[in-house]
């Protein structure tokens, strides 16, 4: 309308070309490319090695997805400019709770389950409440809580049990379903269906080597669309961007940034304990040393899929990448036979490229044109 | 005269020791531009976050259509239609123009757990805004940090007068921009009082001030040397008043020293 009177202001763009730039603005570009050059290597070196066997893929999808949750919630917490390194000890302090409430205390698995998640609502909440009111940076606060929760975890189980693993946690539950949702498997039939016609490796009696897929992989694809969905469409996602972009701009257009911060603390611990509850059901047996380095492991996931260090910039699906080339190439070197050690060598340097690259990204992102 | 929309009334603000602004007086009408002129550390900045909530008066009262009122934080001012664009620190870079526009007032679609931004309607309304303004974006999903310094700060400006702003702030929105691009930003400021908003314009230049002000205050120390409306006072009048307000009162000293050790001369001889 106002278009015939301002010559200055010209027609829309065409649809194509503007979807093209806004593809190529993407955080998760630099992943997707990464994961592609990932699968390319091995698919040349690891041939015959069985990586891409059936159980391959299951083994090295299973590994990506457990990763895979805690790097989409840790995604929206560095997005949201926080850290969360109190995320590992989460993870043990979730295992020997579900642990200690089913074998100790003779609770059942769904309402431990239940309880857990409420304790890590508690968790979150008391991290992200110490943050926003210190202002201390996360790093150091969760740094500390780092050290308290898997001192705690230790302490409780040694004096509760004599012992810092609790075994035989799932016995006498295998049927029950809070254990399949969680440590069972899904896609039996289709596995079955398929060794019937030969195409994935059967045994001698017909039935599939793989029986299914771990949960994990589910709860990984859905954890990964909530954030996504959180992120792009909704009211919070915007806050997110706008809190880790600049908080003290948020705050003066109204923006709520401190339950904003405290709400994303709150889905780092619940997403270290929906991590512990799969562990430990899949398992069968809780262990304090459950999760050790996952936080670092879950910021380079996120890092590697175009999170900023500085905050307001990244996105879950990339960190879904990100986990699934740590996974895919942990799983390649095991199957391929590398020395392990190079392992770190290799995430190390991915973590490198993936800052800079990144720096580059953002650089373009907001450069005037 | 017609009711201010909204005015302090022997307002002081202190920081602990520091007295940032001392028994201030100030009001703003619609359809005018009110400048606030003065040099640094004048409590330009205390004044203003005092208006916009970031800061509440430590005596005296602020009044809003005549109503007495506190702000407890920013969003309360912005609710009742007082909204600020600070120097820096009002637009997110890193993300989109449409998603810095409707920040903090996002419009929704769906219910429940479907609720999300109509980012279509939002993209629609950003676009159409700002071509009102003479600003053509190529996408209204590219990144702020796109933008220049002047589009920046109008894109700020029609994101205010969108939302239904009626006293708009604007802290030195001039100062770090080239003449076109203040020029850009002033003529916007003057379609903004032709729609009948109040305009608190906070600059240190006036040449930027002059040619768009109403009405001028001007604060030294935390103490407003007074208001004039532009058929009182010339450019140079308040030139003179704001840079001549320090060297003045040093002239003076040295005047009252130069006098003094004169008469002790005097007494001597
Ligand atoms: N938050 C604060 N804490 C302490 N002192 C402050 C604060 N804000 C402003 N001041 C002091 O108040 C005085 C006026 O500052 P300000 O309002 O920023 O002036 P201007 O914007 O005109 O340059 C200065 O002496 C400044 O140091
Ligand atoms: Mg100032």
């Amino acid at each position: 309308m106002t278009d015939a009177l301002n010559p200055a202001h010209p027609p829309e763009p065409k649809p194509v070309s503007r979807n093209l730039t806004r593809l190529m603005r993407r955080p998760e570009l630099g992943a997707l490319t990464g994961t592609i050059l990932v699968f390319l290597a091995f698919g040349l070196t690891a041939g015959n090695s069985g990586l891409f066997s059936m159980a391959g893929i299951a083994n090295f999808l299973q590994v990506s997805a457990q990763l895979g949750i805690l790097a989409a919630a840790v995604a929206l917490l560095m997005i949201g400019g926080e850290f969360d390194l109190s995320l590992g000890s989460m993870i043990g302090f979730a295992s020997v709770t579900i642990g200690l409430c089913v074998t100790q205390f003779g609770l059942s698995i769904p309402v431990t389950v239940a309880i857990t998640f409420v304790v890590a609502i508690v968790v979150g909440a008391l991290n992200g409440f110490l943050v926003v009111r210190t202002r201390l940076p996360s790093f150091i606060v969760t740094l500390a809580g780092l050290f308290i929760l898997r001192g705690l975890t230790l302490a409780v189980t040694r004096t509760i049990t004599g012992r810092t693993q609790i075994p035989y946690i799932t016995e006498g539950h295998e049927g029950s379903f809070v254990v399949w949702l969680f440590g069972g498997k899904f896609g039996g039939p289709v596995f079955a269906w398929l060794a019937t016609h030969g195409w994935i490796a059967a045994r001698p009696d017909g039935s599939p080597m793989v029986q299914g897929l771990s949960m994990s992989i589910l709860w990984w694809v859905i954890v990964t669309a909530f954030a996504t969905w959180l992120l792009i469409k909704t009211r919070f996602g915007n806050w997110v961007f706008a809190v880790g972009g600049d908080d003290r701009a948020a705050r003066n257009v109204g923006v709520p940034v401190d339950r904003v911060k405290i709400l994303l603390f709150i889905g780092t611990a619940l997403s270290a304990t929906l991590f512990a509850v799969i562990q430990v059901l899949e398992s069968g047996s809780a262990d304090t040393l459950r999760g050790t380095q996952k936080e670092f492991q879950a910021i380079i996931a996120a890092v590697i899929g175009g999170c900023l260090l500085t905050g307001g910039y990244g996105s879950a699906i990339g960190a879904m990448f990100g986990a699934l080339i740590f996974g895919t190439v942990e799983m390649g070197i095991f199957y391929t036979g590398i020395d392990t050690d190079w392992f770190q060598v290799f995430l190390g340097s991915m973590l490198l490229i993936a800052v800079l690259v990144n720096n580059y990204v953002r650089r373009k992102a907001t450069e005037a044109r | 005269m017609a009711e201010p929309l909204i005015e302090l009334r022997n307002v002081t603000r202190r920081f602990g020791s520091v007295t940032a602004i001392r028994d201030m007086s100030f009001a703003a009408h619609a359809g005018e531009v009110h400048c606030l002129l003065g040099d640094n550390g004048a409590g330009k900045s205390t004044l203003i976050k005092t208006l916009s909530g970031v800061h509440t008066p430590s005596e005296g009262q602020m009044y809003v259509d005549g109503k007495p009122v506190t702000f407890a934080s920013p969003r309360q001012a912005l609710d009742a239609g007082i909204a600020t664009v600070f120097q820096d620190l009002s637009m997110i870079p890193l993300m989109s123009i449409t998603r810095n526009f409707f920040l903090g007032r996002e419009p929704l679609k769906g219910a429940w757990i479907t609720k999300r931004i109509d980012m279509k309607r939002a993209d629609a309304i950003v676009y159409e805004e700002l071509g009102k303004i003479g600003i053509n974006v190529r996408d209204p999903q590219q990144a702020v940090g796109t933008l220049s310094g002047g589009e920046r700060q109008c894109v700020a400006i029609a994101r205010a007068v969108y939302h239904g702003a009626r006293v708009l702030i604007l802290d030195e929105p001039t100062s770090a921009l080239g003449v076109h691009q203040a020029s850009i930003v002033l003529r916007y400021v003057a379609q903004a009082r032709q729609r009948g908003l109040a305009v608190i314009f906070i600059t240190h230049n006036i040449h930027h001030a002059y040619p768009i002000g109403d009405v001028f205050t001007m604060l030294n120390r935390g103490r407003s040397l007074g208001t004039f409306r532009k058929s009182e006072i010339t450019e140079k009048e308040v030139l003179d008043m704001m840079a001549g307000g320090r060297e003045i009162r040093e002239l003076q000293q040295e005047l009252e020293r130069f006098s003094k050790s004169g008469s002790g001369a005097e007494a001597v001889s």
